[in-house]
């Protein structure tokens, strides 16, 4: 890796003021995808602004109807938090599945979030459980936070706060991980929401997370995984590369979001 | 560009002024001299370089020495309760051909303690869900998920002076 200034602000004003002073800077969370990019020279920053001792950027909260997660919660926290385990299952199941145990530890649900990673997890349970993306700004609806091939609605030196998810119904996360990263080769989150609506948000099949709008109609007239074959998928832009043909994800996608179904049909309190 | 890091490496305090880019695992290794956390792939994938910080596994190839300042790190050179005796998890993997090589063993011991205390009595399952950030290129696994099991035993019945010994 290049060299470069290594900043270590308390707050997030800070921290702020230091992004915007700096030029090529960066945010530091969980490094599991920054390090790797430095150290192939594909990222040069000049400054690294480090975001783990800021406590703004922490801290669980369930409320009513959401779960609110600050941005450096590592992985291995929304695993094994018993609040997250007992009122949002789903994440707690998606959040165990990443990497190993060591990048759970580690790696941040705002890093991931910020990174926008296609074949990432956490963007299928952001879109899917109608998640809210408080920067320092603003909120950000998932719907208009994920804007392509790791894209997102962030502005330069905005700075992701927390993620608030709609607590659902019911929801499975089901994905079908690459056997040596764990990354999802294609990755299905299906969502009954408070409102009775179904959300099917997919990961890891196209370069960025999508709601598969056609399966979504078609599950909330029939939940059954019988009926996802019949249901249209917009697969002209799925990702074709040495881990699956597009033509494969196409099949992935729809074989996890059946394995998802069945799940909340055999187990209601997804 | 250069920082003074000062960390508690096995028990003791440690100090040296490193390059911002240096990482944790390069300063254990050249500026400790602690070489039994290795290094395999440099890109975290195959966790030959896992130590402790802060009581939590990690790979020590993606974390900066900074990023340790004033952490607890444990390497496998501070797992044992003296020079004489092998930690009981190192030997497990001794009695049951947990290794060939060696290469990735002290990762593998400094995985596998933290499973043992997140769950005690791991199975075949767990253990070896656990170890998917853990490459060996000799064994096969096999004898490394009976020497987790065995160790994780040992460390059962020796609860107390392990209690003791935890940094």
């Amino acid at each position: 890796m290049n060299n470069f200034n290594y900043h270590s602000p308390s707050t997030l004003a800070e921290a702020k003021s230091l992004l915007s002073k700096h030029e090529d800077a960066k945010l530091l969370a969980g490094v599991m995808t920054l390090f790797p990019t430095m150290k192939m020279r594909l990222a040069t920053p000049t400054d690294l602004i480090d975001l783990g001792h800021i406590e703004a950027l922490q801290g669980i909260a369930i409320e009513n109807l959401s779960v609110e997660i600050g941005a450096m919660t590592t992985h291995s926290q929304v695993a094994s938090n018993d609040q997250i385990v007992e009122e949002l299952p789903v994440l707690a199941t998606l959040a165990r599945g990443i990497g190993d145990a060591q990048v759970r530890n580690r790696g941040t649900l705002g890093g991931s979030l910020s990174n926008s990673d296609p074949a990432a997890d956490y963007p299928a349970a952001a879109l899917g459980l109608d998640a809210v993306l408080r920067t320092d700004q603003r909120d950000i609806l998932a719907s208009d936070y994920f804007c392509g091939l790791f894209e997102t609605a962030l502005e330069e030196t905005e700075i992701l706060t927390a993620v608030r998810f709609i607590k659902p119904k019911r929801a499975a996360y089901v994905k079908f991980p690459n056997p040596a990263s764990r990354y999802a080769v294609a990755g299905v989150l299906v969502a009954e929401m408070p409102d009775g609506s179904i959300r099917v948000a997919v990961t890891g099949a196209a370069p960025c997370v999508f709601r598969a709008s056609a399966i979504e109609q078609t599950l909330e007239k029939q939940f059954s995984p019988g009926v996802v074959d019949s249901a249209g998928l917009d697969d002209s832009d799925f990702n074709d590369d040495v881990f699956a043909s597009a033509v494969y994800r196409t099949q992935l996608v729809r074989e996890m979001c059946k394995r998802a179904v069945t799940q909340l049909l055999d187990e209601p309190k997804g | 560009m250069k920082t003074k890091v000062t960390l508690n490496l096995n028990g003791n305090q440690v100090s040296g002024t490193v390059e911002n880019r240096t990482l944790l695992v390069d300063f254990l290794r050249n500026d400790c001299g602690k070489t039994g956390t290795h290094i395999g792939c440099d890109t975290s994938q195959c966790g030959a370089c896992v130590v402790h910080v802060n009581g939590k596994s990690v790979k020590s190839c993606t974390i900066l020495a900074i990023q340790a300042q004033n952490a607890k790190v444990l390497t496998i050179e501070g797992v044992a309760p003296d020079e004489d005796q092998l930690h009981p998890m190192q030997d497990a993997f001794r009695t049951h051909h947990g290794l060939q090589c060696g290469f990735c063993t002290s990762g593998m011991i400094m995985s596998a303690l933290e499973l043992v205390e997140r769950i005690p009595d791991p199975t075949d399952r767990q253990i070896a869900d656990w170890l998917e950030g853990n490459l060996c290129r000799c064994t096969g696994y096999l004898n490394i998920v009976k020497a987790v099991k065995a160790g994780a035993e040992a460390m059962r019945s020796q609860a107390p002076r392990s209690e003791q010994n935890r940094q």
